[in-house]
């Protein structure tokens, strides 16, 4: 059993700190965080301005963007059409009970067309390339960050940003466009072969109210963001290499935040390019024509 | 040619250099020695401008590397052949264009001037031209630091530094990597700086030794360099630290090593 001064001293070592304190601390644990978030800020910023400064200074030689541009460009084209066409296709099954107990299913072409240019198709194209080439890209650089490879290209007088990041960049700017344009295509083509042929929806309505309400601004506007998506996603991916910490957890742990940081961005700047572009929409065209 | 004053490196609180002073004599191999984390690669690094001293400063050839321009780096760079502990060879790239690289980056030889070249350095480190089109994950350890030789090689360096050159390998791949270290100095005189623990390595390549101690073992201000002389009078130090080193003597460090951890 035990004495008396024996429980005292017990109750002394699992005393809890006073309310004070933990609130102190508390406050230190967020102060931390912020820090550290500024400092990401930071880095990345100096990181992108590196990256345009060398971009615009020299482009990188022939033989090192083709690689980058087969790998970010072509590799990604059958997983993009993939995403494409099953969202268009699943974006008429979804809707199609409501539009037709309304007699209003020659209107999905307009619904579904505008949701895939405008949002659907550049976000989750973009979200499809954030894995697929953001963290293949964080997992590639990270390793050569922790084997040494990117020392060794500056040791041999290289500019790794201008070596490593620069065809990335690029590729991702030019080319994620491009797959949000295959995207787009593949889901209207997905969506109007379901609509037309499975669920037998008159062809030259759906036809009609496609075009009508779906403008080549709607499709401008979808690229658009794309462009800023790409950028994102390369810049966040070659940093988040670049800044890999050693070993194997080191890389699986870049490759991962690259991916939920981008998709964050992504986001993000999808919700703020979506204001700002329906801005301007309703600036340039006041008497836009209205689905219902 | 080169010389470091005054150089401290600190990573965040954690000091791995202090108040080094030393200088490396044009022609010199200078090996520096010492245990496993006392600071060898981050001095090797900062003498390269990998690393940025959080004080004091590295000269190289007359001039202080922080105050050269970066546009002008690049070419300073190329007066340093570097081979990595792990050789560092990029893995996308075969073995013909990882020898290459240098030459592409600040030589405009055309595709046969270059593979000829790659071919006679290969050739120089006792590799075949079979092994051109292999990419660095087919060959095997020793193969690898050869390909890493050859390719800080190619430009005919005016130093080259070396980490860890024999590190990972067996006794007689160890042994021809340092004959192909005293090769090179034969065949393409250069300032070295050679760092290592295998004390084989240093007698052999080097005219002069400077060995190292972690910070974390000295007190209060003790100087970090606590052997600067040649290879010779090594054995017959002074210092026992040193003695214990050579002779690969762990002493009382386990003991110590266990009280540091709090161990029974």
């Amino acid at each position: 059993m035990a004495t008396g001064s024996e429980t005292a001293s017990r109750n002394d070592s699992v005393r809890r700190p006073g309310a004070a304190r933990v609130a102190a601390e508390w406050i230190a644990d967020l102060g931390a965080l912020v820090v550290d978030w500024i400092t990401e800020l930071g880095s990345i910023s100096l990181f992108t301005a590196q990256t345009l400064r060398w971009l615009f200074t020299r482009l990188p030689r022939r033989e090192t963007l083709l690689p980058c541009f087969y790998q970010i460009g072509v590799l990604s084209l059958p997983v993009v059409a993939l995403t494409g066409t099953f969202i268009g296709m699943v974006l008429v099954v979804q809707t199609y009970v409501q539009f037709r107990m309304l007699n209003l299913e020659t209107r999905l072409g307009a619904v579904i067309n505008m949701s895939l240019v405008r949002e659907l198709g550049p976000v989750l194209a973009a979200t499809m390339l954030a894995g697929r080439v953001g963290s293949s890209m964080a997992a590639e650089l990270g390793t050569m960050r922790v084997t040494e490879q990117i020392d060794a290209l500056t040791s041999m007088g290289a500019n790794p940003i201008h070596y490593l990041v620069v065809p990335r960049f690029l590729a991702c700017l030019l080319l994620i466009p491009a797959l949000t344009i295959m995207a787009d295509f593949m889901g209207v083509a997905g969506a109007f072969f379901y609509a037309v042929w499975l669920l037998e929806i008159d062809w030259h309505h759906y036809l009609v109210n496609s075009q009508r309400f779906v403008g080549n601004f709607d499709v401008f506007a979808g690229v658009f963001k794309s462009l800023f998506f790409g950028t994102a996603i390369a810049l966040i991916g070659c940093h988040r290499g670049f800044h890999c910490d050693p070993g194997a957890e080191g890389v699986g742990r870049a490759a991962t935040t690259a991916f939920v940081a981008s998709f964050v961005v992504i986001l993000l700047l999808n919700l703020l390019l979506g204001i700002m572009l329906d801005g301007i929409y309703y600036t340039l065209w006041p008497e836009a024509p209205k689905i219902l | 040619m080169v010389e470091l004053v005054g150089l401290h490196i600190d990573f965040d609180q954690h000091q791995v250099l202090r108040d080094i002073n030393l200088t490396v004599a044009r022609g010199e191999t200078l090996a520096v020695i010492g245990e496993s984390g006392c600071g060898k690669t981050v001095l090797l690094k900062t003498i390269i401008g990998l690393l940025r001293p959080t004080r004091g400063k590295v000269v190289f050839d007359g001039r202080n590397l922080s105050d050269i321009a970066e546009a002008e780096l690049p070419r300073q760079r190329a007066r340093f052949g570097f081979v990595f502990q792990q050789a560092a060879l990029f893995d996308s790239m075969t073995v013909a264009q990882n020898v290459a690289f240098p030459l592409r980056e600040h030589t405009r030889k055309g595709p046969e001037e270059l593979r000829q070249v790659v071919v006679d350095r290969l050739a120089e480190v006792g590799l075949p031209e079979s092994i051109l089109s292999k990419k660095p994950a087919e060959l095997s350890g020793g193969m690898r630091k050869r390909v890493g030789l050859a390719r800080a090689m190619v430009l005919n360096p005016e130093i080259i530094l070396y980490d860890e050159p024999t590190t990972g390998l067996d006794p007689i791949m160890s042994d021809v990597i340092n004959e192909l270290i005293l090769n090179m100095r034969t065949y393409h005189p250069a300032t070295a700086v050679v760092v290592t623990h295998d004390m084989r390595t240093a007698r052999r390549v080097a005219d002069r030794i400077v060995m190292l101690y972690p910070l974390t073992r000295l007190a209060g201000d003790q100087p970090q360099v606590i052997y600067d002389g040649p290879p010779d009078a090594i054995d017959c130090a002074a210092d026992p630290r040193v003695t214990q080193f050579v002779r690969g003597e762990a002493g009382e460090r386990l003991m110590e090593m266990r009280a540091l951890n709090g161990a029974k």
